[in-house]
């Protein structure tokens, strides 16, 4: 009984990762491929990377999006973080229910409702104070940061739950002031669950076609329209040596982070024995 | 310069200076909650609440040639009155023309088959992660999170490459000998189905983890032990309570997946009508903003149930741990 219960969950595994992984692996396979008709294989070849890397629209593209999602991440790690905070510790305040519903939505919120309301605003917002004159980078950085706050706050909110009140309490009660705790006790146990927000409001911003479409003037392509305007058209070749490099590029990330993720655990169960054999 | 000078040396006007310091820093101490929570709170306020306001103007103006291209709400007459103009024109537009009618109906569906598809797949690979060996169950959410690192453009472009005629199903479909020639995979509801569950369903297996983790799994050898048959088990010890991880998950890939705009277009071309798509066409190939507007007040009066329900799901959960 167990058993045959147990080859249905490996089975189950094995077709889900495998529809995950797939489609990923053969997107990478194909860059390889001589022929300019991506699906029909050529014989090996890297000259799509060549024409990738020689494509002056790509790097600048590239550049807009590392730029808009460097400074993106920082200020949505920023105001995400004190949203969390506000929500998790500061207790009842007026308004509250409504900011906790501005913070929530945004992460279920259609991409074309928030890009076009966004556009409107900005629009609205130069006829009366003349201010965006201009759309791009400004822009789509404001529009990145709305919603990756949304993102970086839930993590917050998580760890705050996490983590329970107890440093703080003692903190207060050996005489420190609320602030202080803050900045030396609250801040420092957060730090892991800023970076994880900074490091997934940069991916959003970088991953985001449909908001930046809205909310872009002319002359400011990112990464993400350039891969669209592309492959709307048809399969590309490039696109999936871009693909290749940018899958890639994640999954080494991804690895890395859980490993050592994965070391601390392990390192923290063991001191947990350690003291637990040492009480003995 | 003389007098600030003959401050400083007096001493005075630093007592002045410090005294200032002091102050701020009472204050801080006294309302720096407040201080905190403002810049998050008026950031969304001007940037999340308000556009929705803009458009439900716009969504009620007159459709001009100009720049901008609807007409203004709030208008002077001569002798200074101020008068509004409101036309419903636009939603009558809406409602009167069956395109759009059947195109939102055609989103739902999409999106609800879509959501149950996800769940078919999700809620036996989150069942089987958290049943899974420490070190493997870290490996196996490492996977699933992974595809959410990478890009949601690429992975639909992945799509295109399989689901096209000379891609690698047709060729297996040829090889397997089901098939004498390709058939038509893209620009089809099958396509978008394959590409909606496919990009989603990392947000159903997600939370119906986080909910299945903290389930007490002896529960149902319990019941097993006790002698019931595994489906009624299921049916009546395992599936009640998931039912909130079913919940969030489900609204997590329903309530995007109705408004989706890249999949349709990428994958189902001008096959498949859903209102994300028409609404992006509304205005970037039409230039009418104030359809284009009331075409996203109506698709959020459709989500905003939904939107709702998924607010007290996540407060639900966030209190219970």
């Amino acid at each position: 009984m167990q058993k045959k219960k147990s080859t249905f969950l490996l089975t189950v595994l094995c077709f889900g990762m495998a529809f995950l992984y797939i489609p990923m692996l053969m997107l990478i396979v194909y860059s390889f491929n001589y022929s300019k008709i991506v699906p029909v294989w050529g014989g090996f070849s890297t000259r799509w990377y060549t024409t990738l890397f020689e494509s002056e629209e790509v790097w600048d593209a590239l550049l807009l999006s590392i730029n808009i999602a460097v400074v993106n991440a920082t200020f949505a790690t920023l105001l995400g973080t004190l949203a969390g905070l506000a929500l998790v510790r500061f207790g009842r305040f007026r308004g509250r229910t409504l900011f906790g519903g501005m913070i929530t939505a945004p992460l279920v919120m259609p991409e074309v409702i928030t890009g076009l309301s966004l556009l409107m605003l900005f629009i609205t917002m130069k006829e009366f104070i003349g201010w965006p004159d201009k759309r791009g980078f400004t822009t789509i950085t404001i529009a990145h940061i709305t919603f990756s706050m949304a993102y970086v706050a839930i993590i917050i909110q998580s760890r705050l739950t996490g983590m329970g009140q107890d440093y703080e309490e003692a903190a207060l009660d050996l005489g420190a002031k609320p602030l202080r705790v803050l900045s030396d006790i609250t801040f420092p146990l957060l730090a892991p669950g800023m970076v994880s927000g900074w490091l997934l409001a940069f991916t959003l911003s970088l991953d985001d076609l449909v908001i930046a479409s809205f909310v872009t003037g002319p002359g400011a392509n990112t990464l993400p329209m350039l891969i669209y305007s592309r492959v709307r058209l048809g399969l590309r070749p490039d696109i999936n040596a871009l693909a290749t490099i940018i899958i890639v590029t994640v999954a080494v990330g991804v690895v890395i982070a859980g490993w050592l993720m994965f070391r601390q655990q392990k390192q923290k169960d063991r001191e947990i024995q350690m003291a637990a054999a040492a009480n003995k | 310069m003389a007098p600030l000078t003959k401050a400083l040396d007096s001493g005075e006007g630093l007592g002045s200076y410090q005294q200032i310091l002091v102050r701020v820093q009472h204050l801080l101490q006294a309302k720096w909650k407040t201080v905190l929570v403002v810049l998050p709170f008026f950031w969304l306020l001007l940037f999340f609440l308000a556009p929705f306001f803009i458009i439900l103007k716009i969504s009620v103006a007159e459709p001009l040639i100009a720049s901008p291209p609807f007409s203004p709400l709030f208008e002077w007459t001569k002798d200074g009155a101020m008068t509004i103009r409101i036309i419903f024109d636009n939603y009558a537009y809406l409602w009167e023309d069956e395109l759009y009618a059947n195109t939102y109906i055609s989103s739902l569906k999409i999106s609800v088959i879509s959501t149950l598809l996800c769940l078919l797949i999700g809620y036996p690979m989150a069942y089987a992660i958290v049943r899974a060996s420490p070190t493997a169950k870290n490996i196996l959410l490492l996977m699933v999170i992974l595809p959410f690192w990478t890009s949601f453009l690429l992975r639909v472009y992945a799509w295109m490459g399989l689901l096209a005629d000379q891609g690698l199903i047709n060729d297996l479909l040829i090889w397997l000998g089901f098939i004498d020639s390709p058939v038509r995979l893209m620009y089809s509801h099958f396509a978008v189905y394959v590409g909606i569950v496919y990009t989603y369903v990392p947000f159903m297996i997600l939370p119906l983890y986080a909910n299945m983790e903290k389930l007490d799994l002896t529960l149902h050898e319990a019941a097993a032990d006790l002698g019931a048959k595994p489906a009624t088990t299921f049916l009546t010890v395992t599936l009640p309570m998931t039912w909130p991880g079913i919940a969030a998950g489900s609204l997590l890939v329903f309530i995007p997946a109705t408004g989706e705009f890249i999949i349709p277009d990428l994958l189902g071309g001008g096959n498949v009508s859903m209102i994300g798509r028409v609404l992006f066409n509304e205005f970037h190939a039409n230039h009418d903003w104030p359809v284009a507007s009331a075409v996203a007040i109506a698709l959020l009066i459709l989500l905003v149930v939904p939107m709702m329900l998924y607010q007290r799901v996540q407060a639900k959960e966030t209190e219970g741990s």
